[in-house]
C-alpha cells in the first residue's frame, strides 16, 4: 500500500488522533448500546475524558481542563448520583420482541441529520491544513480578555440566566412549613 | 559535584522529549509510591502518641546473632530497634494473602473499576506541582492551567468512591457513596473560589507563577521589608484562602472529621464494605497519596512552594557586610535543596491532616452541608471579590490605597463580628432548639434558669 497516495499524511498525530477519536466513538456508541444506566453513563464520562484529550492534541490546554471540570468533574458526577439514587439497575426486556416502527424511523432521522451536518462541515474541515491552534489559542487570558471585552453582555445575561435557573430551583425543592 | 549536575541536566536536556515527559512523571509517581506505607506507619504513631497508646512499635526490632564472626566485636548480640517502621510491609504481605472475596451479586465490572478510578486521580493530581526551581525535572507539565488542571482532577477523585459504593450492591456502601459524591461536589465549589482570589493575586493560572509571586517582598514593601517574601498564608486575603482550602482539601481526602462516607458506626465501612484485600488496599493507598498531595498542593500555593522560610536570602546577601558569606549559603542551600523543603512542608501538612483526626468528632451530615454551603463559600466568595476590590483600587489609586483598604476592611469586619457577637449573646441558654435534617425546628422550650442549675447539680 502506497502510504504516501493518501489524502492525509501519516503522522504520530494522525495515530494519535485516531486512537482518541476512536475511543470517544466507541464510547458514544456504548453510551446507546449498554442497557445498564450507570455504564451508559460511565461511557459518556469516558466520552467526554477523551474529548478533552482531544483538545489537548490541539493545543487548547484551557478548553479541555474546563471540559473535564464542567462535563466530567460535575456534570457526569450528578448523572451518576442520580442515576444511583434511584438505584436503577439493567432494563429487563424480552428478546423476541416485535420490531418496533421508531426504529427504522428513528435511524433514518438521525441519518439524515448527520448528512445534514456533515455536508456543511465536512467541506469547510477539509481545507483546513494547519493541524494546531496558534500559541495562545484559548489561553485563560485570552479567553478572559474576550468574555470581558467583546462579548461582555452575552457572558452578563448568561450568568443572570444560570441565577434565575438556581434560584427557581431553590424556590421549588423548598419546603413549605405552613401549607 | 554541582559542574558534574549541570553537565548532567545539559545532557538530559538533549534527550527525546517522551522520555523527558516520562522520567519527570516517574520522578514524581515512585517517591509517592515509596512514601505510601512510610505516611501510613507515621499516622498510627503519631495518633497513638496523640491518644496516650503505644502504637505499632514491634515490627522491624532484631538482634544481631551473638556467635557470628563476621561481625565486628561491638555489633554481636546488639539489638537494634526500627520503631515498627517495618509494620506497614507486614500489613501489606497480610494483605496480598488475605482471601479476596468478590460477593456474589456485585457489578463485575464496575466493581474491578473503581479502586483504579480512585488510585488514577491521587497519582495524576501532581503532575503541575514543582517540587524545586528545576525546570526540566519537577513540574511534569508547566501548562498555563495549572491550578485548573489541579481542581479538574480531584474532581474526578469522586468516581472512585461513587463507583465503589455502587457496585458492591449494598445499601450502606452506597450511601456512603452518595454522601461522598454530596460532599465533594459541595466542597469544591469552595476550594475553587478559595483558588481564584489567590488566581486573581497573582494573575496566572500557573504554579511556578505562584511560587515566583511569593518570593516577592512581603505585601509589596520596598526598603528592608524585602527582606521578607511574600507567601500568600502571610497577606489577609490569602490567610482567609489558606484556611478555607485547609478545611475543602480535608473534605476532598474524605479525612476525618469529614469522613462520613465510611462513617463506621453508621455505614459498617461506608463505600468499600465489600471491598477486601489488595482491592481494599488500593483505596487505601489512594488516599494517603491523595493527602500527601494535596499538601504539596497547599505547600505550593499557599506556603511559599520549595522555599524554606519566608526570608530573601539574595536580599540579605547582598545588603548585609557581615554575615553575606552565611546568607549566601543559605540561598544556595534553599535552591540545591528545595525538594527536601517542599516534603517537609508535605510532612507538615500530614501532621496537619492526623492531629485534625485525633482531635476533632466526625460531623453531622447537615452539619457538613452547613459549613460547607453557609459558611466557606459565602466567606470565599467575599474574600474572592474583597481582591477583586484590592486589585482595582491599588491599579487605580496606587498601591497605598490599596492597603488602606484591608485595613478599612478589618475594621469593618471586625466591628460586624463585635455587633453579631453582642446581639447573639445570651440567647444561648435561654432557647435551646434542635433541628433536625430539613425538618421543623423543635418547639421553644422557656428553660428556666434555676431548674437548669437544680439540674446541672
Amino acid at each position: 500500500m502506497d502510504l504516501s497516495k493518501l489524502p492525509v499524511k501519516p503522522t504520530p498525530e494522525l495515530g494519535i488522533f485516531l486512537l482518541l477519536a476512536g475511543i470517544a466513538m466507541a464510547s458514544a456508541v456504548g453510551v446507546i448500546f449498554f442497557r445498564n444506566a450507570i455504564r451508559s453513563a460511565l461511557c459518556l464520562v469516558l466520552n467526554f475524558f477523551v474529548l478533552a484529550f482531544l483538545y489537548f492534541t490541539l493545543n487548547c490546554e484551557m478548553l479541555g481542563i474546563v471540559q473535564i471540570v464542567v462535563y466530567t468533574g460535575a456534570i457526569m458526577v450528578l448523572f451518576l448520583f442520580v442515576i444511583m439514587l434511584l438505584n436503577l439497575g439493567a432494563i429487563q426486556t424480552d428478546k423476541d420482541e416485535k420490531l418496533d416502527i421508531k426504529l427504522p424511523v428513528g435511524i433514518m432521522l438521525g441519518l439524515g441529520l448527520f448528512s445534514l451536518i456533515a455536508s456543511q462541515i465536512v467541506p469547510q474541515m477539509i481545507k483546513i491544513q494547519t493541524p494546531k491552534a496558534p500559541d495562545n489559542f484559548g489561553s485563560p487570558q485570552a479567553v478572559g480578555n474576550t468574555l470581558f471585552s467583546n462579548y461582555l453582555y452575552p457572558f452578563e445575561i448568561a450568568s443572570i440566566l444560570l441565577l434565575v435557573g438556581i434560584v427557581g430551583s431553590i424556590l421549588l425543592a423548598k419546603r413549605r412549613l405552613n401549607p | 559535584m554541582i559542574q558534574w549536575l549541570q553537565q548532567l541536566m545539559e545532557g538530559f536536556a538533549k534527550w527525546p522529549p517522551i522520555v523527558q515527559a516520562v522520567i519527570r512523571a516517574l520522578l514524581l509517581v515512585l517517591p509517592i509510591l515509596t512514601l505510601v506505607p512510610g505516611i501510613i506507619w507515621y499516622e498510627r504513631r503519631l495518633l497513638s502518641w496523640m491518644q496516650d497508646r503505644i502504637g505499632p512499635n514491634r515490627v522491624g526490632n532484631f538482634r544481631l546473632p551473638a556467635h557470628w564472626k563476621i561481625l565486628p566485636p561491638g555489633l554481636r548480640g546488639r539489638k537494634f530497634k526500627l520503631f515498627g517502621l517495618l509494620q506497614p510491609i507486614a500489613d501489606g504481605v497480610k494483605l496480598f494473602f488475605k482471601e479476596d472475596v468478590t460477593p456474589a451479586s456485585v457489578d463485575r465490572v464496575i466493581y474491578f473499576l473503581a479502586p483504579a478510578l480512585a488510585l488514577f486521580p491521587a497519582f495524576a493530581l501532581g503532575a503541575t506541582i514543582p517540587f524545586g526551581p528545576y525546570t526540566l525535572l519537577t513540574p511534569v507539565a508547566d501548562v498555563n492551567i495549572g491550578v485548573l488542571y489541579m481542581l479538574a482532577i480531584s474532581s474526578l477523585g469522586v468516581y472512585g468512591v461513587v463507583l465503589g459504593g455502587y457496585a458492591g450492591n449494598n445499601k450502606y456502601s452506597l450511601m456512603g457513596g452518595l454522601r461522598s459524591s454530596a460532599q465533594l461536589i459541595s466542597y469544591e465549589l469552595s476550594m475553587g473560589m478559595s483558588l481564584a482570589a489567590i488566581v486573581l493575586a497573582t494573575g496566572s493560572l500557573r504554579m511556578t507563577d505562584m511560587v515566583a509571586m511569593q518570593e516577592q517582598p512581603l505585601w509589596g514593601m520596598g526598603g528592608y521589608g524585602q527582606i521578607f517574601q511574600n507567601w500568600f498564608i502571610l497577606t489577609p486575603y490569602g490567610f482567609i484562602s489558606g484556611i478555607i482550602f485547609l478545611v475543602c482539601m480535608v473534605a476532598e481526602t474524605n479525612r476525618a472529621p469529614f469522613d462520613l462516607p465510611e462513617a463506621e458506626n453508621e455505614l459498617i465501612a461506608g463505600y468499600h464494605t465489600e471491598y477486601s484485600s489488595m482491592k481494599f488496599a488500593v483505596y487505601f493507598m489512594g488516599e494517603y497519596a491523595a493527602m500527601f498531595i494535596f499538601s504539596a498542593v497547599f505547600a505550593t500555593v499557599f506556603l511559599g512552594g520549595w522555599n524554606i522560610v519566608p526570608i530573601n536570602w539574595g536580599f540579605l546577601a547582598d545588603n548585609s557586610p557581615v554575615l553575606n558569606g552565611l546568607f549566601g549559603f543559605m540561598k544556595s542551600m534553599t535552591i540545591y535543596l528545595s525538594p527536601i523543603w517542599m516534603v517537609g512542608k508535605i510532612i507538615a501538612g500530614l501532621t496537619f491532616y492526623i492531629w485534625l483526626r485525633a482531635t476533632l468528632p466526625r460531623l453531622r451530615y447537615d452539619q457538613l452541608m452547613s459549613i460547607g454551603w453557609r459558611s466557606m463559600l459565602p466567606l470565599a466568595t467575599l474574600n474572592f471579590m474583597a481582591v477583586a476590590t484590592w486589585i482595582f483600587i491599588s491599579a487605580r489609586y496606587g498601591s497605598a490605597a490599596g492597603i488602606g483598604m484591608w485595613v478599612v476592611a478589618g475594621v469593618v469586619v471586625f466591628t460586624l463580628w463585635r455587633l453579631l457577637k453582642s446581639i447573639d449573646k445570651g440567647a444561648d441558654l435561654e432557647v435551646r432548639t434542635v433541628k433536625m435534617v430539613g425538618g421543623k425546628p423543635a418547639p421553644v422550650v422557656e428553660v428556666d434558669p434555676e431548674r437548669v442549675a437544680e439540674a446541672v447539680n
